[in-house]
């Protein structure tokens, strides 16, 4: 009953405030000025390049962190990649444990808060400013990135907070402090509020606006332009009713649908693939040799190597600490399994969605090149496309050449994939809120609506400035659990190398 | 080493007609009774952050339930004749789970009713029921 007012009221103001589009584009103005003055410098401080280049150094410090922890961990990604599908299988887990979440089960659960536009939208903009080199470098982050994942995974688990009546809430806000607090380090307090706030504000933004404002984008795209609020209300009640209203059948439906749209995404990549087999050979060679010379791109080999970065990282988030949420509800004995299984997310996520998409997007010829010099033609710093269209545009051309009626599986997808990373970042962001304010229903309700008037806010307008916040402020989070995770991994280590003997000895058994 | 009778029930009537027969069947032959129930499980279905936080804590929950409303009931109802009852609570794929539970217990036969609560899907994919005539590993007793 409750809900339902509060929905009438989220609703109310929304149509009251965009009915009139008129009072709608000056509230978005002013939003905007606001926004800009009080938050630009946030904004440039974080996409800000190492001076004299254009390489952002946020992009170097996801990179070297997983490089870092790739060395650390001895290419831990390569070591325990078998071991880690085993452990999706169930081979390890305990049949008297059945009913429990599973690891299956956490992976997919954190695959559909990443796996979105960054797999489809992002890789088309990697590839139509960084050309086909990009993929190289995109594919070798998502490697690295592996690391990252399995490091902030594993502490998720350990040192998340278990309740008496059975529930869990894990996270980098829990390891941050409680780590620090075991290895007798200061600051941890500190880094964990800062973590949260940033969460909050990348769950409200990346995770909210910014896939509300593209599902917009997309339905308008194929139906033709009508008002973006109409859709921000649509999103609205929809994710109100999975999240307040504790609807779980909508939720559920878009977990089944997810995967299978996934699946069905780079089913048509590989058909496509294997009816141009006979260019792949010339993809794979374009994407080595625009990786080490640019092929003519803006930029260069450098310039090419920073979109394939950007975008791995933009995608996968290694290293920015959401994962660690999703996965720390797991109940294992094992803190470490969950690394294990976490880093495989990377590898499904960049090295095989994300470079279907590149190829795809290479072989079906839409980049377009100069056959004078073999060099890709290249107009305002992106390379000319065959239909003049970048971003998820770009790819939908590139499927749409191949498979006619594709475009209408991508928009739904899209949509799709966009209401789930919503759904997961919901819950990110309820957690950091949770851990500011304290658990409670009012409290908890609070944030839900905020969440929900966001939505509308996000399709309805346009507001640059804000969603450039939002994903600073996801990257922000990266800066916080990064450093926290340096000063943490020892404790992974010794958790890496007990688990490892303990498998050698036969003391940990496979069940089937 | 004594006889062990499985039956499976999931609370229909069906699978009460099947544990009143395989009661009487044991204490003609001085068999036990082990009583099975399997609560449907996938471990690759799909859930949302917030079903994966509350998983542990409604675990406990639906098990409780299927002691106290189920399999408590049950046991009383037959509590009376004489024969030695266990009973067995597990979470997975029923039919599979049966036939594993038949074969932990070492069990003789087993019986199960013929329509559990299975709806609509019962009957276009097949119920336990007839699943377990196809896949038990003792002879299995199906009652009407």
């Amino acid at each position: 009953m409750q809900n339902k007012k509060l929905l009438a009221g989220v609703t109310a103001t929304g149509l009251a405030l965009l009915a009139n589009p008129a009072a709608a584009s000056s509230v978005d103005e002013a939003v905007n000025q606001i926004f800009s003055s009080a938050t630009g410098w946030f904004v440039n401080f974080i996409f800000s390049p190492f001076p004299g280049t254009s390489f952002p150094w946020i992009v170097a410090w996801l990179v070297v962190a997983a490089t870092v922890f790739t060395f650390y961990f001895a290419f831990i990604q390569f070591r325990a990649f078998k071991h880690s599908i085993s452990l999706v299988k169930g081979d390890y887990s305990d049949p008297n444990d059945a009913g429990e979440v599973s690891h299956f089960q956490a992976l997919a659960t954190a695959l559909s808060g990443t796996v979105g536009l960054g797999n489809i939208a992002g890789v088309a903009v990697a590839v139509g400013i960084g050309g086909p080199g990009a993929t190289f470098w995109m594919i070798l982050a998502g490697l690295m990135g592996m690391a990252s994942k399995f490091t902030e995974c594993t502490l998720g688990v350990k040192y998340r907070n278990e309740y008496e009546d059975g529930t869990v809430s894990g996270g980098p806000m829990y390891y941050l402090t409680k780590g620090f607090n075991e290895r007798g380090l200061p600051g941890g307090k500190i880094l964990a509020v800062l973590f949260s706030v940033f969460c909050i504000l990348g769950a409200l933004g990346g995770g909210n606006m910014f896939q509300a404002n593209q599902a917009h984008q997309q339905i308008s795209g194929i139906v033709g332009g009508y008002p973006g609020w109409i859709t921000g209300v649509v999103f609205a009640v929809v994710v109100f009713a999975v999240i307040v209203g504790g609807l779980k059948s909508i939720a559920r439906v878009t977990e089944k649908v997810v995967p299978f749209m996934g699946i069905m995404y780079v089913g048509a990549a590989i058909i496509i693939l294997m009816v141009n087999y006979d260019k792949i050979g010339w993809a794979f060679g374009q994407i080595f040799a625009g990786a080490f010379t640019g092929l003519g791109v803006a930029g260069g080999m450098v310039g090419a190597l920073i979109q394939g970065f950007k975008r791995a990282a933009f995608s996968n988030e290694a290293g920015v600490g959401s994962a660690a949420i999703a996965h720390s509800a797991v109940r294992t004995k094992e803190p470490i399994t969950e690394g294990f299984v976490s880093l495989l997310e990377p590898f499904i996520d960049t090295v095989v969605i994300c470079t279907m998409t590149a190829l795809v997007i290479i072989i079906t010829g839409q980049l377009m090149i100069d056959p004078a010099t073999g060099n890709y033609l290249t107009e305002g710093g992106k390379i000319v496309t065959a239909t003049g269209v970048s971003g998820v545009g770009l790819t939908s051309a590139a499927f749409e050449s191949a498979i006619g009626w594709f475009p209408y599986v991508l928009a739904i997808a899209v949509v799709l994939f966009a209401f789930s990373t919503m759904i997961s970042w919901s819950y990110y962001g309820l957690k950091a809120w949770t851990y500011l304010f304290g658990e409670g229903k009012n409290k908890e309700i609070t944030f839900k609506v905020i969440f929900c008037i966001f939505v509308i806010i996000g399709a309805a307008a346009n507001l640059g400035p804000v969603i450039d916040f939002s994903d600073a402020a996801i990257f922000a989070m990266a800066v916080v659990n990064i450093i926290g995770l340096y000063f943490l991994m020892p404790v992974v280590k010794r958790e890496l190398g007990s688990y490892l003997a303990r498998l050698e000895s036969g003391e940990i058994k496979k069940f089937k | 080493m004594t006889t062990k009778y499985v039956v499976a029930c999931d609370g229909s009537p069906a699978s009460e007609r099947a544990l009143k027969f395989a009661v009487d069947e044991a204490r003609q032959h001085g068999a036990e009774i082990v009583i099975a129930h399997v609560l449907e499980w996938s471990p690759y279905s799909f859930l949302t952050p917030e079903e994966l936080e509350e998983r542990h804590k409604r675990r406990a929950e639906e098990l409780e339930r299927a002691r106290e409303a189920l399999v408590k009931p049950l046991l009383k109802s037959v509590a009376d004749s004489g024969v030695k009852i266990d009973s067995v609570i597990r979470y997975g794929h029923v039919a599979e789970t049966l036939v594993d539970i038949v074969e932990k217990a070492g069990a003789r036969q087993m019986f199960i009713g013929r329509t559990g609560h299975g709806g609509l899907a019962a009957r276009v994919f097949g119920s336990v029921a007839s699943t377990m005539a196809q896949i038990a590993p003792v002879p299995c007793t199906i009652v009407p």
